[in-house]
């Protein structure tokens, strides 16, 4: 009955397993690193760069903890974190721009655990400290700049084309292009149309006056959102880059929101200068009247700039700008017909036409292409105008890679933000304050759990200890899932975690009670143990859904702190009924199972009440009053609850007995009690009792 | 060891009436708190900037004060937090400073004033965010009931599921009631506390309504409030020490939870021992008023075997 089929215990062995497994590496905690990885696609993280590295810290006479390269980035470790800052600046000057040099954090657990891909609990901000953004993007912003951008296109259109029109305007999210008769409006829609397939137009008349109103269709809108939070995304990782985040990250969050988090961030000022920072794209012409050698000596001349450019020397550029990155449309990187890698660039209409007019006059000069971040200016390339160029699509090639190619398109593509932003939710935690978190939360669980192992263990004896070994490993699996999930831990996370202790002990307190309920009775021990294991699940499964059903809410319509909580009270549930009830289930079956004859279970001293066996005060009629329905129904109440109707009989036999039993044993209060794993002169009596009841209960529960 | 030793049912129904006096009584006090004060909605909710600071030693409220008036910010609260050393300042919503702007103007401002400040947490929350979370609140609050009704209606009848229900948003509205008549901040992690009071007391409802399906099962012919006290009765010691279980867990956060999860914990607190209440002497009584009888739950299960016999 009460035993286990070998694939039972060994799913428990395996899941045990499993779960220390994954729990361990949170018991080796972290050490502070430092994390290399190139900014840029040209550059390498090799062993070249791991030498360079490891030299520069031996000059500074750094010690560290190991250093190795990982996945395209040089990890180093070192003993704490002032070393750890100490060395980041270090790298940071010897190194340059070229790499990313970031704090991070890395498990100390053993390189073969590492590739199980075990990991410890993936730290939430409010546990690890950083900065949280939410930004959301300014839609209406980036409508009135396309359309503004549109009218001054359509503007010149039409006066290309050679039609009369009285004015075009802006007014809200739409465009009214006013003429003074129905032809010429007639002769701009059909050219309007086919140039222009993301705007709709609908024509109206004000008085005398022949209005278009022009306004972004649906679809054009929806790609137009999708695209600028997706350039804006791309801007953002860019420049969270430069700030040296190990592990940031920045993802969509619904139409037009993106968030960002940063772990480990410290600097938040400057953390949040730099994302609300507006890059711009100049195109300005390079000033090669001038001497450069004057320049450089100091001299710059008035009206031109010196700047460096990438992956070459200085140049000296005109003040004058010609065209802003604005008028960018696309940036891709790809290669000129006799394959030298390029990036081509589309600009649109207005911005084609500027262009076209500056490459006629200035064949043959170079032009310079500048992205202006914060107040440095760096020069991205400078080429040689070789003919006119026309039609908005631009090419530029020059001394530059593939990779080069793709970094300059990636930067001319996501130097700025398509649209303003705005934050618009903020959750900055100090790392002072997540270190603390970190022991708040761990505290309670660990106190928590001691109080309610130690009080079951004390009432339920064995089958306390039993208890708590479920619940131990009911942690052990959630920590390990959690481990496994990478989900992310925070501080209601940590207080869900110790939750969970106080209600995963439910379902054991359910089947404990359960089995002295059915002992009470008078069924004997295997039995017992079985019926109350079998009658409880059901009860556990019910109540356990009910509060599933709240962590799924809470997860479905939570955000942040929230969905963490909601995260671990569901796997908690979802472990704690395996543990309670199919772990517990197996230790005892593999401690009593096999014991043919079990005469105790060890679950605390059970109070018998001397009614159930007397009956007298177990009259239910006593409450109602005695019509022949009640007194029949109450009698008939009393036979179930002590066990079955058919066992009146029996039962008042078994009566005679304990009540011989307690006349030879006269020590025994009115309520007497019977130590099920007592002394020997209790056991005697336990046994005279149980002879009787215990036949009883088994020939009820055949019926 | 066992500490319940009852000897013959409690008549729990019998004291029904007084119950629903004490349960409306303590409804309408709930929500009249409710109406007239009204919950102290944090930050995530109404938006608005808080700011954590740590002094080096015991913080000059007033002076922190006097740095705030000088940046001509009003209608900022200023206060002790978990220990004189630590201030929390609440800012509202400044439509003049952006939300980096203002932290970082603040942050300067005291450090200039006092160097010893660190920034422990920076929470700014924009207005219409607050607002959704409230929205996605009342959406959660609203998903919960719907799914314990339909679950305990499947698994039950439909009487139980309103009885469950009902008991719960009782105890919903309770602790509503307690963080609005002291004030106490209702944050986001509160509202999961409440959220989570509402998964965990149905338990204990569903526990009992178990306990009267089997009684209804057993003892034919009994009195429905006798079938309910049984069950009640025989559950009592599971009821106890479960909860009790629970509660030293949240004691422990109570102690050594920190300043977030207290507010946490004593929700929690309240929704314990208010559910223990409420599922005895609220989803009980109800579920008698509302005619609960034997039929309800067992007719189905012995129809089945009727006409099995009649195939056969």
């Amino acid at each position: 009955m009460n035993r286990y089929a070998l694939w039972k215990y060994l799913i428990i062995a395996v899941s045990l397993l499993l779960g220390l497994l994954y729990t361990l590496p949170n018991f080796f905690g972290e050490s502070p690193a430092v994390q290399i990885s190139p900014l840029r696609a040209s550059s390498q993280a090799d062993t070249v760069l791991l030498q360079q590295v490891e030299d520069s810290l031996k000059r500074a006479n750094i010690q560290n903890d190991g250093l190795f390269l990982e996945e395209g980035s040089i990890k180093v470790r070192f003993v704490d974190t002032d070393t750890q800052i100490k060395a980041k600046d270090i790298l940071q000057s010897s190194l340059g721009d070229d790499y990313m040099i970031a704090l991070n954090l890395l498990p100390n657990s053993p390189q073969w655990l590492a590739n199980l891909g075990a990991l410890p609990m993936y730290l939430g901000l409010d546990l690890r400290g950083g900065v949280h953004f939410m930004l959301e993007v300014d839609m209406e912003g980036a409508i009135s700049t396309a359309l503004d951008r549109h009218s001054a296109d359509i503007r010149a259109a039409l006066r290309e084309k050679r039609i009369p029109y009285a004015g075009v305007e802006r007014l809200g999210e739409t465009l009214t292009i006013k003429f003074r008769d129905a032809e010429s409006r007639e002769q701009a829609l059909s050219m309007l149309k086919s140039d222009y397939d993301d705007l709709q137009f609908r024509e109206e008349r004000v008085d005398n006056r022949f209005h278009l109103v022009a306004s972004i269709k649906q679809e054009a809108l929806v790609q137009m959102q999708d695209s600028t939070v997706q350039q804006n995304i791309t801007t953002l990782r860019n420049r969270v880059n430069e700030l040296g985040v190990a592990e940031p990250i920045i993802q969509k969050a619904g139409a037009d929101r993106v968030i960002v988090q940063l772990p480990g961030v410290q600097d938040t000022a400057k953390a949040k200068e730099i994302l609300g920072r507006t890059a711009t794209l100049e195109i300005r012409m390079v000033d090669e009247e001038r001497d450069l050698d004057a320049a450089l000596r100091g001299q710059i001349p008035f009206g031109s700039d010196l700047y460096e450019e990438r992956g070459g020397g200085p140049v000296l550029v005109k003040k004058q700008v010609l065209l802003t990155g604005d008028r960018i449309t696309d940036a891709q990187a790809g290669f000129t017909e006799d394959n030298q890698p390029a990036v081509h660039i589309r600009l649109d209409n207005n911005g084609a036409q500027i262009f076209k007019k500056l490459t006629r006059e200035n064949v043959g000069r170079r032009m310079a292409i500048l992205l202006i971040e914060r107040n440095r200016t760096e020069v991205v390339t400078a080429p040689v105008i070789r003919e006119e160029i026309g039609g908005g699509r631009v090419q530029i090639s020059g001394s530059m890679t593939t990779l080069e190619a793709r970094d300059v398109a990636l930067l001319l593509r996501a130097g700025a933000l398509a649209a303003p932003m705005d934050i618009i939710e903020e959750r900055t935690v100090g790392p002072s304050l997540g270190a603390d978190n970190i022991e708040r939360g761990f505290n309670s669980t660990l106190y928590g759990f001691l109080a309610v192992a130690i009080f079951i263990i004390i009432y339920y004896m064995s089958f306390g200890m039993i208890s708590v070994l479920a619940l131990s490993m009911n942690l052990l699996l959630l920590v390990g899932l959690l481990s496994i999930l990478q989900a992310t831990l925070t501080l209601p996370g940590m207080a869900a975690l110790a939750l969970t202790v106080g209600m995963a002990i439910d379902a054991n307190v359910l089947i404990n009670e359960r089995i002295r309920d059915e002992l009470r009775e008078g069924v004997s021990p295997q039995m017992a143990i079985n019926a109350g294991y079998e009658r409880a699940t059901g009860t556990i499964l019910d109540s356990n859904i009910t509060t599933l059903i709240a962590g799924i809410a809470l997860f479905a319509f939570g955000s942040g702190p929230v969905k963490g909580f909601a995260v671990v009270l569901c796997l908690g549930i979802l472990t704690s009924v395996f543990t309670a009830v199919f772990v517990s289930r197996g230790m005892v079956n593999f401690m009593y199972g096999n014991r043919r004859k079990l005469e105790t279970v060890p679950i605390g001293k059970i109070w018998i009440p001397e009614d159930s066996r007397t009956k007298k005060k177990f009259n239910y009629a006593a409450l109602a009053k005695p019509t022949d329905k009640t007194v029949a129904a109450a009698q008939s109440a009393v036979e179930e609850i002590s066990g079955g109707a058919e066992m009146h009989d029996e039962i008042g036999q078994s009566d005679v007995e304990s009540a011989a039993t307690r006349t030879a044993a006269p020590d025994s209060a009115q309520s007497s009690e019977i130590l099920l794993s007592g002394s020997d002169s209790s056991r005697a009596k336990t046994q005279a009792g149980k002879k009787a009841t215990g036949s009883g209960g088994r020939k009820s529960r055949k019926k | 060891m066992e500490f319940f030793r009852f000897s013959r049912d409690i008549p729990f129904m019998s004291w029904r009436r007084s119950a629903a006096v004490i349960s409306i009584a303590t409804f309408i006090l709930s929500a009249f708190f409710l109406a007239t004060r009204g919950l102290n909605l944090g930050v995530d909710f109404t938006g608005g900037t808080v700011l954590e600071v740590s002094y080096g030693q015991a913080a000059d409220l007033s002076q922190i004060r006097g740095v705030l008036t000088g940046l001509n910010m009003s209608d900022v609260t200023v206060q002790n937090f978990g220990t004189s050393r630590d201030v929390m300042i609440r800012l509202p919503v400044m439509p003049e400073y952006s939300s980096a702007q203002l932290s970082e103007t603040v942050l300067e401002a005291l450090r200039q004033a006092d160097d010893t400040v660190e920034m422990r947490r920076v929470e700014f929350v924009g207005p219409q965010v607050g607002k959704e979370l409230l929205e996605n609140g009342a959406l959660a609050l609203l998903f919960v009931s719907i799914g314990i009704v339909a679950y305990l209606a499947v698994r039950f009848e439909w009487k139980f599921g309103i009885a469950g229900i009902i008991a719960n948003l009782h105890d919903v509205i309770i602790i509503l009631g307690f963080f609005a008549f002291f004030q106490w901040e209702f944050s986001l992690t509160v509202l999961a506390a409440v959220l989570a009071v509402l998964g965990y007391s149905v338990n204990e409802s569903v526990v009992i309504f178990d306990r009267i399906r089997e009684n209804f099962r057993k003892l034919r012919k009994v009195e429905v409030t006798t079938v309910i006290d049984n069950a009640i009765t025989r559950t009592m010691a599971r009821t106890i020490i479960t909860h009790g279980s629970t509660q030293m867990v949240v004691i422990a956060m109570l102690l050594f939870g920190g300043e977030v999860l207290y507010y946490f914990a004593l929700a929690l607190t309240i929704g314990i021992l208010f559910g223990i209440y409420s599922s005895i002497m609220v989803a009980s009584p109800i579920l008698l008023w509302l005619g609960v009888k034997r039929e309800d739950l067992v007719r189905l299960e012995e129809k089945k075997p009727e006409n099995d016999g009649a195939v056969v």
